[in-house]
């Protein structure tokens, strides 16, 4: 671990907070406001790679978790994370991990849409597996309850996935040696 | 800096910063335990009392509570339509006895005492392989570039406005973090060249 | 890909220039060990850069263009002790030699303020408040003046002017270099002028015009 994994953990650590000061979009169909965040979890690990992108959102949360308003809506504190959104949050250290160890194992570029798809694994799949479970228990729902509540996020988080693959994909474009190792 | 922390001298600030976030780990651990209702709103009342108590003023409170209102709000309904309403007060109660907890913790701690407090505490890492200085550093790097980085944003949305992409997250993301990229290798250089040696 | 470069620097005030890609920042990046040489060596007071490199990079101090990629702490103090902290200094002595540059610079109201309010010139001023405690004897400069405003540029000016060090600076602000000794121009990855400020300067501008 270098220093520039180490400012490359800090950077993007960083970025996830200053995404959090994008005004929330509602997508019309659905009415759900979505925050630009999670997609710091996603930028990081597809191009900070599975360590750093993983260490980032930890600094990320540990950040959260000693008072830093860094999360959408300037909140943060202990307390979000015993609250209803606290599995989501916890969950995307593992999820940015995710999202690079699939993009570092794929043998040369990832493709577009199989980025889309690994992105997606980690930034949705591996977030409403933990963080769903834990809406449950904080808020006193069965998990069926649970899943129903969350689910009017699901179309956001995929349009976020979208955004991200692309952004990840605008980058690379401009920075072709970008690695993922240290 | 984003420091939420009101200063003052009550016993709550005056309280060492390890011992104020190990209190509400337990304590927020322990209050799942609890069942009654009575009980919850019980926490919920101590806990506000201790905001005159360290002489902060009800506001502040009230501003722990108003970022998660939304959220609040709507398991509050949610639960007072599938499973009554004294679970909806329960699951409310407890959380916003949290977010309150929480909050006296953030308001009578200077982040960077948080800091410090974590940093002696780091030495412990050094058992599972991880060097505290990196730690340490990856900490005040974070903090020193949060607001950079909204700034930068800011900057780019600027930009982008002239031609009209300002609303575009693609068009204000990729510049964002390609600048973030270029930074970075500055930074290290600087960071090299203050000594630090890895 | 600079090449050939066969030179020895002693005098106090140098100043290095070139147009973007000539190859001055690649220079001034192989003086303090950031970069190494692929043929050659570079050495300082004795020192190689190859083998020295934490002695050198104690001994060559090195200011960048953008102020905000050099401040790594959020709070002014913390970042100033950063450097001496590395060193190994005690305690007592970073906070007295906090105190010092922080007066001599005009910062001392900001101390415990976040490093991310101060002005582009102050942040300047505190990279090189970082770099000076630890005692260096070069400082190295890539271009100090280059992002900032006319009156931070002449604070950042009267800064280096002031130096007891022997200061090293790739500049484009040849308004700085009147009063140095000697003046290196770049061109091409090659060294087309070595003279006096006047001398140099005059024949890069020449250079310059001829493309």
């Amino acid at each position: 671990m270098n220093t520039k994994d180490i400012v490359y953990i800090a950077l993007f650590a960083a970025l996830t907070a200053a995404l959090g000061l994008f005004p929330p979009l509602t997508l019309p169909a659905v009415g759900v406001p979505i925050t630009a965040q999670s997609m710091g979890v996603m930028l990081a690990g597809a191009l900070a790679g599975s360590k750093r992108g993983g260490l980032a959102l930890l600094l990320f949360v540990v950040l959260v978790a000693i008072g830093m308003p860094l999360l959408a809506g300037g909140r943060g504190g202990f307390g979000m994370f015993l609250g209803p959104s606290g599995g989501f949050i916890l969950s995307w250290p593992i999820a940015a991990f995710l999202i690079g160890w699939l993009i570092e194992r794929h043998k040369g570029e990832t493709p577009l849409v199989l980025s889309m798809v690994y992105i997606a694994i980690g930034g949705v799949g591996v977030v409403y597996l933990i963080g769903v479970p834990w809406l449950a228990f904080a808020a006193e729902l069965t998990l069926t309850q649970a899943i129903t509540g969350s689910a009017g996020f699901i179309p956001g988080d995929l349009v976020k996935v979208v955004l991200a693959a692309l952004i990840t994909r605008g980058v690379r474009k401009a920075y072709p040696d970008l690695g993922t190792r240290s | 800096m984003f420091d939420l922390y009101r200063p003052g001298t009550s016993f709550l600030h005056r309280l060492p910063a390890g011992v104020k976030v190990l209190l509400l780990a337990v304590l927020g651990t322990l209050i799942f335990l609890v069942d009654d209702l009575a009980v919850i709103l019980g926490f919920l009342a101590a806990v506000l009392a201790l905001y005159p108590m360290a002489r902060l003023p009800m506001a502040s409170a009230w501003n722990q509570i108003r970022p998660a209102l939304w959220i609040l709000i709507a398991i509050l309904l949610a639960q007072g339509f599938i499973n009554g309403w004294e679970t909806g007060f329960f699951v409310t109660a407890r959380f916003a006895g949290l977010l309150l907890l929480a909050g006296l913790l953030t308001l009578t701690t200077r982040v960077s005492d948080m800091v410090d407090g974590m940093e002696r505490g780091f030495w412990i890492l050094k058992y599972v392989g991880i060097n505290p200085a990196k730690v340490s550093l990856a900490l005040s790097l974070a903090l020193r570039f949060i607001p950079v980085l909204a700034t930068i944003t800011a900057e780019v949305r600027e930009a982008q406005k002239v031609r009209g992409l300002n609303r575009s997250i693609i068009a204000v993301a990729i510049p964002v973090v390609i600048r973030t990229l270029r930074m970075s290798d500055e930074i290290a250089e600087a960071i090299e060249t203050r000594g630090y040696s890895h | 890909m600079l090449d050939n470069i066969n030179l020895t620097l002693s005098e106090r005030r140098i100043g290095i220039i070139g147009s973007n890609g000539s190859g001055k920042s690649t220079f001034a990046r192989l003086l303090n060990g950031l970069l190494l040489p692929s043929e050659g060596t570079v050495t300082i007071d004795g020192l190689n850069t190859r083998k020295d490199g934490k002695k050198i990079r104690q001994k060559v101090g090195f200011v960048f263009q953008n102020p905000d990629n050099q401040i790594v702490f959020p709070i002014v103090e913390e970042d100033i002790a950063f450097g001496m902290k590395n060193l190994g200094m005690d305690k007592a002595i970073i906070e007295q030699k906090t105190t010092e540059v922080l007066g001599r610079y005009d910062l001392l109201d900001h101390r415990t303020h976040p490093s991310h309010f101060l002005s582009g010139g102050q942040k300047q001023l505190l990279a090189i408040s970082g770099v000076l405690v630890m005692e260096p004897k070069y400082i190295l400069f890539d271009e100090p003046t280059t992002l900032l405003d006319l009156r931070n540029k002449l604070r950042v000016a009267k800064a280096i002017a002031d130096l007891d060090q022997t200061a090293i600076v790739v500049t484009h602000d040849l308004d700085l270099l009147a009063d140095f000794d000697r003046v290196i121009a770049f061109g091409d990855n090659q060294i087309i002028a070595d003279d006096t400020p006047a001398v140099a300067i005059k024949s890069y501008v020449e250079a310059m015009t001829d493309v």
